[in-house]
This record gives structure tokens, C-alpha cells and sequence, in this order.
């Protein structure tokens, strides 16, 4: 009897899953079919239009074997490494500093995260600028009468990409020491007492006590940053155009030109999927550990 | 127990007693050794921070005849705002001299309706899942979670195809549908934690009182959740006019946003390189986030605290 | 044996503490005995914590001076001043095992290792933590991370233990468990602790005096029945017992010779009450306390009697906490649960007006 008209269950809730069409549809059609889709046509030879003439492996193999490839992973890596190890380590300084109950505070906040605010094009050219060797720093430098000064990374290129590295830490590094500081304002106030107490010195506090505790903290940062790294595309295209030559190009940039300039659509789907492995090599440890760690322990 | 010893009364401070030995506060010095350092660093580091805005600030201001002679840092000798009008109104992208301006209005034209619209659709989201739990819900959120990770190339060229089949590629109103899609991980991810912190027996009470989806939304939620769609607009409109790689990829040179209009404007070959104008430019692109950003102050920090730290 | 001299062993003198504008602590003066338990009583904002902070020399005093065992500390850093301190977070190193939070502190001051193991060796003993000593903190109980942190003030082999609310965190068996155990840790020890609190019931039990406070000014210091049984003003009445004392507002009038307490025509004698400094007239707030009203025979003995109708009755398993109206005004009393009792039910009541508290009603001092 009260069974009598159960309502189907496909109406339950029926307005909110509704409302969640626009999030299901981005997630299913466009961040999963759209990485689908790409995955597959890159083994393919689809050069204006997609094709589905499948060549196996050779898209790779011809990406392995470019050098603007090779030069953009290596960029990366170098890229990457140092923005990774300069932002963390500036960036907790910065924020144990500011910890230190000091004045102005907000003030130095405001001027170390402004940068971020600005786009990586912008960052991009006002570097572009201060690098100028005629006019900017190396040119100052030389007109204070040191004339064998040298320091023009925008246009050598065996340093080109530390010079995009420079823009990208002075944009990034305020993010970073934000994070931070909202992970040292989450300590427990009575740790630093204990501390106290126990006449622990302030480094060995922060070293063996503080740094320990905010291993989330880092680990969080560590992907955001790292997911950053990998999009790196705007600066380049800013700064350098990926000049002198091919010395400043990044896999980002790499894409885009297969795609859109030099009509090799194939290409670029395959080093697009070579992106998002490496985004994965570092994302699915991180998700396990954070999502999966949890629901064991 | 017996043993203690109990002071029989306090006995009150004499004025000369408390002047033996230290009293009051521990004497510091303002000027000592550890203060020197901290302040010294930060004081460097801000100097280090605020040189570019300063030199985008200094050249924008000079002529070109003072810039081909002084350096960069020195301050203009002969203020001039002929850059600023020029990088406003004359500067060219190719054969289009029309300046910055178009470019200007083209962000504008394609930020406001993307804020409204991304965060009108994320903060539904995000309620429908604080608060209205459906099957499989969670695994569309985590895939769109992962979206926001995955690196945008991969999905670039799928995206043109989807644009191009109902017809919007190239204009305006398809890069807003992008804008849309790509800013929906963080901020459904924001509101989604946002609404899970509110008491849930308000939801409750609200339904036991007969409201529904939607009353519950524009009547309890809406109201209560007025700091959370600020940082949600502070984060987009940032992060939309900010935005280059979907502006070259997905409109036509027409409907060019002011990042791309400025990055072809700078890194034009044709011509001789003004730099004041370019600096005039740079300065002018970057305004509406550093406006933003300086009124915004705390909610700014919240945002990308909220933002970067949940997800 | 202890120490007999009369010097004691915490002493704050005439100590003020200002953040801006706002006065925290207001020029106090408070002596600590050797091998006393003293309790700063107190709800919260009142300064207590505070205090205790600024003896440990976690925070910067204002004005005033702070000795400890007769050395003049108020400028020493909290590890030069011979003190342990527990937290009510109980801030273990969640990194460091047991044994790491226990020796780290002593590592830093660079003792000797064997030192080190014994001090450690005998905090795990008398703490009974010595099965735990391998483990981190996260994988104890709440219980056992209190001991821990009571540990790491032990291994300091100080004479002076500072307890910032301690067991506050814990649930309610847990809390009188361990409150048992900091009494016997305490008699064990023999050495001085001062002990933070807002718990009333933490309060009475554990100290030899308690000290209440109110907006940074200690309102009465004295032992636990002293502050029971007599309290200075209104606020340490109200804030000591539970259930609380009732308050009756009337008047303080001369009947003759003797004075008589009066609210709406029910007439109190004032023979047996010690007035503060003589007899007084005027507007006053009468205070009884709940146990100290008899019921049926009980009433009987009492100096004072009057007829009262019972409005709620408050069943509370060992006893039970009746309301009724008198001098139009509620009063509570309790009364053996098994007592069979009723709403709307007339019944006899008593009390002693010398165990009783009058108030000054204006200014809500002790009369």
C-alpha cells in the first residue's frame, strides 16, 4: 500500500541535477572526451584537419627526434626545477619574515603579491625591458664604467631561459609566500610557547618543529606550482618568441605553433599528450596520497 | 599538606621597592642586530619587487630621445603623456593603428559577461553539491577537478571543433563560453566548500519549511554568501583579463583581447621600437587587475588562499 | 623536607599588562607559597591565562615585577626562569615520538645523555608512560597526550609547574580522572603549581587557594571554603557553586534592636549573620546557597522557617533541585531524590541566615 507510487529515482533531486548540467557536460564532454579525443588523433597524420589515418607511433617517434622538442623539455626541466626550488625556498623566508610580528606588514604583503596580479604578458614585457642589454641593466652596469659586464640573457642562449626564470619568480613567488603564511598563521600559537618553554632557538623551532608540521602545506604548494610550470606559455611568447631562435622554447609554445602555425595538427596532439604525462607522473602520486592515504588511515 | 606554606597576606608594592632590579617591560632595542636584518631583507626584497612597476612607470613617462640617452631607472627629466595617448589610440598591431583602446574594449566586452556568467553557474554547482547530494555527483566533481589540471593544450583543438560546429569560433561569445568552462573547477570547488562550511540545519530548517532548490538558493544561500562572490569576481575578472593562450586561439584578430593586442603591439618587428609607448601599453593592460588587486587587498588573499590551498 | 622559610615562591608584584589602549591585567600583586597549589579562577577574558603568561615570560609585562624563587626574572627569557609549563592544546612536537618531545628541550640546553635518560626514565615512571615513550603523538589518546605534556614539564626538574587550562580539552570522565592524578602528582612532587582554570568544580578540588578573577583584577584570594563559604562580592558568589546561589533583592532594615532583611513583607532576622563591618540599613541582595535550604524535618532545626509553593521540580538522579517563589522571588533549593514531591505542593522550608551572604546592592560587596 504505501509502496504504491514510489517515485522513480531518476527524478529525485531532479532540479539539482538540473543545475549540475553545465558541470557534467564540461567534465564528461570537454575535459574528458576533449583529452580522449586528442590522445587518440595523435596517432594519427591529421595535418590542417583532423584525420583518422592512423600511423601508430610515428608522431612520437618524429617528437623525439625534433630538436625545438628536445630543447623545450629541456628548458622545462631546468625551467622547472629552479622555479620549483627558488619559489619554495624565497617564498617560506619571505613568509617566516613577515611571521615575525613585524610592522608594516600588510604593507610588504601587498608589494611582494602584486605581481601576480598582472598578467604573464605584462610581466613578460616589462622584463623583456629591464633585460634590454642597450638600455637596461647590463647597460646601466657598463655605463658605471665596469664595460666587460655581461649580463644579457634575453639574448644568449645558453642563459635565455634563467632570464624568462627571473620574470617568472618575480611574478610567482608572492603566491607561494602567501600559501606559506597562511600555513605558519595555522600552527598551534601554544607550539611556539612549548618551544619557548623549552629554550628551543627560533631556527631549530622552524627546522625541526614548524617545517615538519606544514608538510601539507608544501606538498600542496608543490602541485600548484608544478601544474604551473608545465602551462608555462605566455611569458615565453612575451619575452623571448621562444628566441634567440629556437633557445627559449617550452613544450607549451610547441603546441600551439604545430597547431595553429606550421598546420601539424598530429604533432601537436602528440606533445600535448606528452604534457599531460607529465602532469600525471606528478598528480596521480600526489592525488594518492592525499585522497587515497586518507581513506586507509 | 601541611607542610605548605601559605603567605599570611600579600604585602602591597612600596614605590621604592619597585624600583629594584628589573621592572616593566624587557628593554629593547629598536635599532638591534636582528631588527637590522629583518627589515633589511624585507626592505630589499620589496625594493626588488616594486623596480619593474617603477621602470614601466618612469619610461612610459619619457620621451624617446630621453631614453635613447639615460637609463631606465632615472626618473623622466620632461614628463610627456604623448606615450600614453599614442599607446591609447594610435599604436599598430600590423596594419590596425587604432591603439590599445580596441583591444580594451574587446576585454571588457568579453570579462563582465564571462564573470557573470561562470559564477552564476559555479556557485549553483558548487550548492547542488554542498547541499544536494546526488548519485555520482562526486565523480563529475572529480573529474573537473582533475580538468583543472590537466594542461589546457591538450584540450585546445577538441574545443575548436566543438566551437566550430555551432558556429561560434572566432567571436566573442565563444570565447566566453571558454571562460566559462575552464574557470568552473576552482570556483565550483570554492562554493562547494563554501556552502558545506554554512550550518547545515539552515538548510534544513528551510526545507522543512518548504522551500525548494531554487528558493533555498536565492533566499538563504544568496544572501548569506555575499564575501564568497566577491572573491569569486576578484578571482575572475584577474584571471579572465589576464588571459593570452585562449584569446590568440579562439578569436579573430577582430575581437582580439588587450593582452594579445598588447603582445603584438610590443613584439611588432615592423617599425622602430618605441619604448615609452610599449611601456605606456604594458602599464595600461595592467591596470584593471592592479586596481583590482589594490582595493581588493584581504578578500584578494582570501581568494587565492581559498583557491590555491583547497585545490 | 620542605622548605620551611617563609619566602615565597612566585611572587608578581604590582604587575599591569596593556595591548593599546585595552588593560588586560591591572596593576596585581599575588604571592604563590612554596609547594602551594594556587588556582586562578576565572571566566574567560578575565585575565587569567594572561597571568600566567606573563609569569612564564611569554608575554612582556606593562609595569610591575615578577620573581621566582626569590630571583628578580621579569626581563629572563621563559627557559631561564625555572618553570615547566602544559597547555591546554597540549602542543607535543607531532613529529617527535614521545621520547623526543620528552628530551628535546634537553638536548638544546646540552645536558648529558645519560642525565637526559634519567630524567626521562623517571617522568615515564611516575607519569606511567613508559609504554608509550616509541610512539607519536598522533597515535594517542587525549588522556595520554596531557600526560605527555605534563611529562615535558617534568623532565625540566623545576620547582614551579604552570598549567594553562589543561584539561579543557579533554571529556568529562577524563577530566576528573586525570585531575585525581594532577593532585596526587602534586602531593608526589611537593613542588609549586599554578593552575589556570574556569572550572569551578577543577578549581575547589585541586588548590590550597584559589585566586578569582574578574577584568584583570583578582576579586578574592583564599582557600577554597573561605571562597565558598564567604565570598567578597556578588560576582565570586555567583561564580563559585553549583547549582548557584540564589539571589534575593530587598532591604537591610532595623527591627528594634536587631536588623531584619526584608523582601515583600518576608522578614529574615539578621542575629546570626557576621556583618563585614557592623550592621547596615539599605537596599542589599540576600544570598543563600541551594544546600544550604532544609526541607520538612531539616527546616525544623533551622533558625529561620517560612512556607513556600514548589513551582518545578529538577530530577538529577542523586538529588533533586526544587524552585519555588519567595519574597516573590525564585528560589532554588535541593533536596533527597527520593523525596516525593509535587508542583503546586506547600511545603516548609529552612536555612541558617549565618551561613547565609548579603550584598550591598548597589556596589555588590560583601556586607
Amino acid at each position: 500500500m504505501h509502496e504504491a507510487r514510489r517515485p522513480n529515482p531518476l527524478f529525485r533531486n531532479l532540479s539539482a541535477k538540473i543545475a549540475a548540467i553545465p558541470m557534467i557536460l564540461t567534465a564528461l564532454v570537454v575535459f574528458a572526451g576533449g583529452t580522449i579525443w586528442t590522445i587518440i588523433y595523435s596517432f594519427t597524420n591529421s595535418r590542417l584537419l583532423p584525420r583518422e589515418n592512423f600511423v601508430g607511433l610515428d608522431q612520437y617517434e618524429r617528437l623525439w627526434s625534433s630538436s625545438k622538442w628536445i630543447i623545450s623539455i629541456q628548458n622545462l626541466l631546468i625551467y622547472g626545477v629552479c622555479l620549483l626550488v627558488f619559489s619554495l625556498v624565497v617564498g617560506f623566508l619571505l613568509a617566516a619574515l613577515l611571521d615575525q610580528k613585524i610592522r608594516f606588514e600588510n604593507t610588504f604583503r601587498t608589494i611582494f603579491l602584486y605581481p601576480f596580479a598582472l598578467s604573464f604578458i605584462v610581466t613578460g614585457l616589462v622584463w623583456q625591458w629591464i633585460l634590454n642589454p642597450q638600455f637596461g641593466v647590463e647597460g646601466i652596469v657598463r655605463s658605471l664604467g665596469w664595460t666587460s659586464f655581461s649580463f644579457d640573457p634575453l639574448y644568449n642562449a645558453d642563459i635565455v631561459i634563467y632570464g624568462i626564470l627571473i620574470a617568472a619568480l618575480w611574478q610567482s613567488t608572492g603566491l607561494i609566500m602567501c600559501l606559506m603564511l597562511a600555513g605558519l598563521r595555522g600552527i598551534d600559537e601554544d607550539i611556539w610557547k612549548a618551544a619557548r618553554v623549552d629554550g628551543i632557538p627560533m631556527w631549530k623551532t622552524y627546522a625541526f618543529i614548524v617545517i615538519p608540521m606544514m608538510r601539507p602545506v608544501f606538498i600542496t604548494t608543490l602541485v600548484i606550482i608544478a601544474s604551473g610550470i608545465v602551462k608555462v606559455y605566455d611569458l615565453v611568447v612575451a619575452q623571448t618568441g621562444g628566441g634567440p631562435g629556437i633557445a627559449s622554447e617550452v613544450p607549451a609554445k610547441y603546441v600551439y605553433d604545430a597547431m595553429f602555425l606550421s598546420q601539424n595538427l598530429g604533432q601537436g596532439f602528440a606533445a600535448s599528450t606528452m604534457m599531460l604525462l607529465t602532469v600525471l607522473i606528478v598528480l596521480i602520486p600526489w592525488a594518492y596520497l592525499e585522497f587515497g592515504g586518507k581513506k586507509r588511515g | 599538606m601541611a607542610d605548605v606554606t601559605i603567605p599570611v597576606s600579600a604585602p602591597p608594592v612600596h614605590a621604592d621597592e619597585a624600583l629594584v632590579g628589573p621592572s616593566g617591560p624587557r628593554p629593547r632595542k629598536v635599532i638591534s642586530r636582528r631588527n637590522i636584518i629583518l627589515y633589511g631583507t624585507l626592505f630589499v626584497v620589496a625594493v626588488y619587487y616594486l623596480l619593474p612597476l617603477y621602470v614601466m612607470i618612469v619610461t612610459s613617462l619619457k620621451g624617446m630621445p630621453e631614453i635613447r640617452l639615460g637609463n631606465i631607472f632615472s626618473p623622466p627629466v620632461e614628463i610627456t603623456f604623448q606615450p600614453w595617448v599614442k599607446a591609447w589610440a594610435e599604436a599598430c598591431t600590423g596594419l590596425n593603428c587604432e591603439g590599445l583602446s580596441r583591444g580594451f574594449w574587446n576585454s571588457v566586452r568579453i570579462t563582465v559577461p564571462s564573470v557573470v556568467l561562470s559564477i552564476a553557474i559555479a556557485s549553483v554547482n558548487g550548492y547542488a553539491l554542498a547541499n544536494w547530494r546526488f548519485k555520482g555527483a562526486d565523480v563529475f566533481f572529480t573529474i573537473l577537478i582533475f580538468g583543472a589540471f590537466i594542461p589546457y593544450q591538450v584540450m585546445l583543438y577538441p574545443i575548436v571543433i566543438m566551437l566550430r560546429e555551432i558556429g561560434l569560433y572566432g567571436g566573442l561569445y565563444g570565447l566566453i563560453i571558454v571562460h566559462c568552462i575552464f574557470g568552473m573547477p576552482i570556483l565550483t570547488l570554492l562554493f562547494r566548500n563554501y556552502f558545506t562550511s554554512l550550518p547545515e540545519e539552515l538548510f534544513k530548517a528551510a526545507r522543512v519549511d518548504g522551500a525548494g532548490f531554487w528558493g533555498i538558493y536565492f533566499k538563504i544561500m544568496l544572501p548569506m554568501s555575499l564575501p564568497i562572490f566577491v572573491v569569486a569576481v576578484i578571482l575572475q575578472v584577474t584571471g579572465i583579463w589576464n588571459d593570452f593562450l585562449f584569446g590568440v586561439v579562439y578569436t579573430r584578430p577582430d575581437y582580439y583581447p588587450m593582452t594579445v593586442q598588447l603582445n603584438n603591439i610590443v613584439n611588432s618587428v615592423q617599425g622602430v621600437k618605441e619604448y615609452n609607448v610599449n611601456m605606456a601599453a604594458t602599464l595600461l593592460t595592467g591596470l584593471v587587475p592592479l586596481i583590482v588587486y589594490f582595493i581588493s587587498g584581504k578578500l584578494f588573499v582570501r581568494g587565492i588562499a581559498a583557491g590555491a590551498v583547497k585545490g | 623536607m620542605m622548605d620551611t622559610s617563609n619566602t615565597p615562591s612566585v611572587a608578581v608584584r604590582g604587575v599591569s599588562l596593556n595591548f593599546g589602549a585595552v588593560e588586560v591585567l591591572k596593576s596585581l600583586d599575588l604571592e604563590v607559597g612554596r609547594g602551594e597549589f594556587l588556582v586562578l579562577l576565572g571566566p574567560s577574558g578575565c585575565g587569567k591565562s594572561t597571568l600566567l603568561n606573563c609569569i612564564a615570560g611569554l608575554l612582556d609585562v606593562s609595569a610591575g615585577q615578577i620573581f621566582i624563587n626569590d630571583r628578580n626574572v621579569t626581563w629572563d627569557e621563559p627557559k631561564d626562569r625555572g618553570i615547566g609549563m602544559v597547555f591546554q592544546s597540549y602542543a607535543l612536537y607531532p613529529q617527535m615520538t614521545v621520547e623526543g618531545n620528552l628530551s628535546f628541550g634537553l638536548k638544546n640546553a646540552r645536558l648529558p645523555k645519560d642525565e637526559i635518560e634519567r630524567r626521562i626514565a623517571r617522568a615515564a615512571e611516575i607519569l606511567q608512560i613508559e609504554p608509550l615513550l616509541k610512539r607519536k603523538p598522533s597515535a594517542l589518546s587525549g588522556g595520554q597526550r596531557q600526560r605527555v605534556a605534563i611529562g615535558r614539564a617534568l623532565v625540566r626538574d623545576v620547582d614551579v609547574f604552570l598549567f594553562d587550562e589543561p584539561l579543557s580539552n579533554l571529556d568529562a570522565k577524563l577530566r576528573s580522572e586525570l585531575r585525581v592524578e594532577i593532585k596526587r602528582l602534586h602531593q608526589k612532587l611537593e613542588n609549586t603549581m599554578i593552575y589556570v582554570t574556569h572550572d569551578q568544580i577543577e578549581a575547589m578540588t585541586l588548590a590550597d587557594r584559589i585566586a578569582v578573577m574578574r577584568g584583570g583584577i583578582i576579586q578574592q584570594l583564599d582557600t577554597p571554603q573561605a571562597i565558598y563559604s564567604r565570598p567578597v562580592n556578588r560576582f565570586v558568589a555567583g561564580f563559585i557553586g553549583s547549582p548557584g546561589m540564589n539571589f534575593i533583592e530587598g532591604e537591610c532594615v532595623a527591627d528594634g534592636a536587631s536588623a531584619v532583611f526584608e523582601a515583600n513583607g518576608v522578614k529574615v532576622p539578621l542575629d546570626r549573620y557576621e556583618f563585614a563591618g557592623g550592621a547596615r540599613t539599605g537596599k542589599a541582595v540576600f544570598g543563600v546557597r541551594p544546600e544550604h535550604v532544609m526541607l520538612g524535618d531539616g527546616a525544623g532545626a533551622m533558625p529561620f522557617q517560612s512556607d513556600l509553593t514548589i513551582e518545578i521540580v529538577e530530577p538529577m538522579g542523586s538529588d533533586s533541585l526544587v524552585w519555588g517563589k519567595f519574597g516573590g522571588q525564585n528560589l532554588s533549593f535541593r533536596i533527597d531524590a527520593e523525596r516525593a514531591v509535587a508542583k503546586g505542593d506547600v511545603v516548609r522550608i529552612g536555612f541558617d541566615p549565618g551561613r547565609a551572604s548579603i550584598f550591598d546592592a548597589g556596589t555588590g560587596e560583601r556586607i
